[in-house]
């Protein structure tokens, strides 16, 4: 359901010919909290208050746990999570050298179950996944974001940006269009935020649950009418990457809180 | 796998007015949702919330539907001695669900 | 803010509560038409149903609640009653009721003399812009209420089956 300002938006943005897509400087890049009323701050900033934190001690639980054929649990190799996973999630999506291509903090975390647990992978946005990887990357929030600098994912990084960059859909929008070029304004009474996936996976009060950025970027996709991707799919997986490495040097925040 | 958070302030003096948040883990399905084939998704809530403090009832909320997912619930509450406090979450479907938190009282 | 006046208020409010069901879908392949709508009538009938035949007297009552919500499915609401919270002179009960929704009742909160203080916090679903009301109960069996209108907007990408 498309409310008609916003069509009215799409139809303005389409009719300039060439794309002007200006990217952020670096000084003035803001989180998506910033767009948010005081409330919804006051729920991310109090961990007993903040929804996400129910699927973090989920996750801490998981970890914990032993699961699959091996009878092993994540905390059996990597011990105190704290310790070990301290930075991890700032620099997903990394590079993986056996598959030759960026895998996301959840398809590592199923590659792991896979290879040293012996356990079936976990399904796309199930609880224990987003859970697990809410615990994984909650263990480096306050740090700075350091994705996208390996070399080996300089082409990967280039694809994700083609796709930001591209229109499609029926609304012929490109995500640089509302992202890049029209922040800060508004998209049906809501706040156009500059999209950084700064908070993932992260505590949408319109999912009232936790879900991971390949769910929200579903969801635009969807919203500009186009065909979307599956999850996994190498493009949401290219575009992943590129968001964080366009986030480079802001904070991680899981897990966030969003309307 | 039902998680609870609590926040009870650990100390307290003695006649303070003390504020506890508590955040449970639950889908609150309202009952109103239809499935694509057009099918009523049952509803499935957490129906009653009660503290105990040192086994006297101090507070209890009766929740509906409009009540949102994971629902969070804060009141206040004299402290009066030190001891337990006691959580109980009850709903549909035989959900039962409770934590507790310790406060010491000066 | 600027709110769709272009439609009529009725057929405006059924975009809008069709849209705003369908913004509730989430994860499930959920597709929604809200089955009844919540009248005036059912709004009275559910507070009457509290109240019995007593008077209800606006004030005593704070009701803190965005006037224009972020997101209609958790909308943090806090109500606060004036009162000593003495022995002699307490609040007994709480009681949050809506307009709009399918349901008119959103909690009722039982509390006593030992609460020190007459407020309780919690997170409601709002189907739609709408009149919230908060009824409560004084330890002399007096009602006292406070009522505040919110605007309910909605997320800009719905989602459809995800």
């Amino acid at each position: 359901m498309i409310p008609l300002r916003a069509i009215a938006a799409a139809a303005l943005l389409a009719a300039v010919p060439a794309l002007l897509a200006a990217e952020i400087p670096a000084d003035q890049r803001r989180s998506g909290y910033s767009f948010m009323g005081p409330d919804s701050k006051a729920m991310q900033d109090d961990d007993t208050s903040n929804p996400g934190m129910l699927f973090v001690l989920d996750g801490e639980a998981l970890w914990n746990q032993k699961l699959g054929s091996a009878g092993k649990a994540c905390a059996d190799c990597h011990g105190d999570a704290r310790e070990s996973m301290k930075g991890v999630a700032a620099r997903y999506p990394a590079f993986d050298k056996g598959l030759g291509r960026p895998v996301t903090i959840e398809q590592r975390i199923n590659l792991e179950l896979a290879q040293r647990e012996g356990a079936p992978p976990l399904a796309y946005e199930s609880r224990d996944l987003l859970a697990l990887a809410a615990f994984v990357a909650n263990q480096s929030r306050g740090m700075p974001i350091t994705a996208g600098d390996d070399p080996e994912l300089k082409p990967f990084v280039e694809k994700g940006r083609a796709l930001f960059m591209q229109r499609e859909g029926q609304l012929n929008l490109a995500c640089a269009n509302c992202h890049d070029d029209n922040w800060d304004r508004r998209l049906a009474g809501s706040p156009v935020t500059q999209a950084h996936p700064t908070g993932y996976p992260l505590y949408r009060l319109e999912w009232q649950s936790l879900g991971s950025l390949e769910r929200r970027l579903r969801s635009c996709i969807t919203g500009v009418r186009a065909q979307g991707y599956d999850y996994g799919a190498p493009e949401l997986v290219a575009l992943e990457l590129f968001l964080m490495s366009r986030a480079r040097g802001m904070k991680m925040e899981t897990p966030a809180v969003r309307p | 796998m039902a998680s609870a958070l609590i926040n009870v302030p650990a100390k307290a003096g003695r006649g303070d007015v003390i504020e506890i948040k508590t955040l449970m883990s639950h889908i609150m399905e309202s009952g109103f949702r239809r499935t694509a084939a057009g099918e009523i998704v049952p509803r499935d809530i957490i129906t009653s919330f009660t503290c105990r403090y040192n086994g006297t009832e101090i507070f209890r909320a009766d929740l509906f539907p409009a009540i949102s997912a994971n629902p969070f619930i804060s009141f206040f509450t004299v402290a009066k001695e030190s001891g337990k406090l006691e959580f109980e979450w009850v709903g549909d479907n035989g959900f039962a669900s409770t934590a507790s938190a310790s406060i010491t009282v000066e | 803010m600027k709110t769709m006046r272009s439609k009529s208020p009725t057929s405006r409010r059924k975009f809008l509560g069709l849209a705003g069901s369908a913004a509730v879908a989430g994860a499930m392949p959920v597709v929604t038409l809200r089955p009844l709508e919540a009248t005036p009538a059912m709004l009275t009938a559910a507070i009457r149903n509290v109240v019995g035949e007593a008077p209800v007297r606006a004030g005593k009552v704070k009701l803190d609640i965005p006037p224009l919500v972020e997101n209609g499915n958790t909308v943090p609401m806090t109500v606060s009653v004036a009162s000593p919270m003495t022995a002699n002179e307490y609040v007994k009960s709480i009681h949050v009721f809506n307009e709009k929704n399918p349901q008119p009742n959103i909690g009722n909160f039982h509390i006593g003399p030992w609460a020190g203080r007459a407020q309780v916090s919690t997170r409601i679903r709002l189907a739609d812009s709408q009149k919230v009301v908060a009824i409560a109960r004084l330890s002399d069996d007096s009602f006292w209420s406070a009522s505040a209108d919110v605007i309910v907007t909605l997320a800009a990408c719905t989602e459809e089956v995800n």
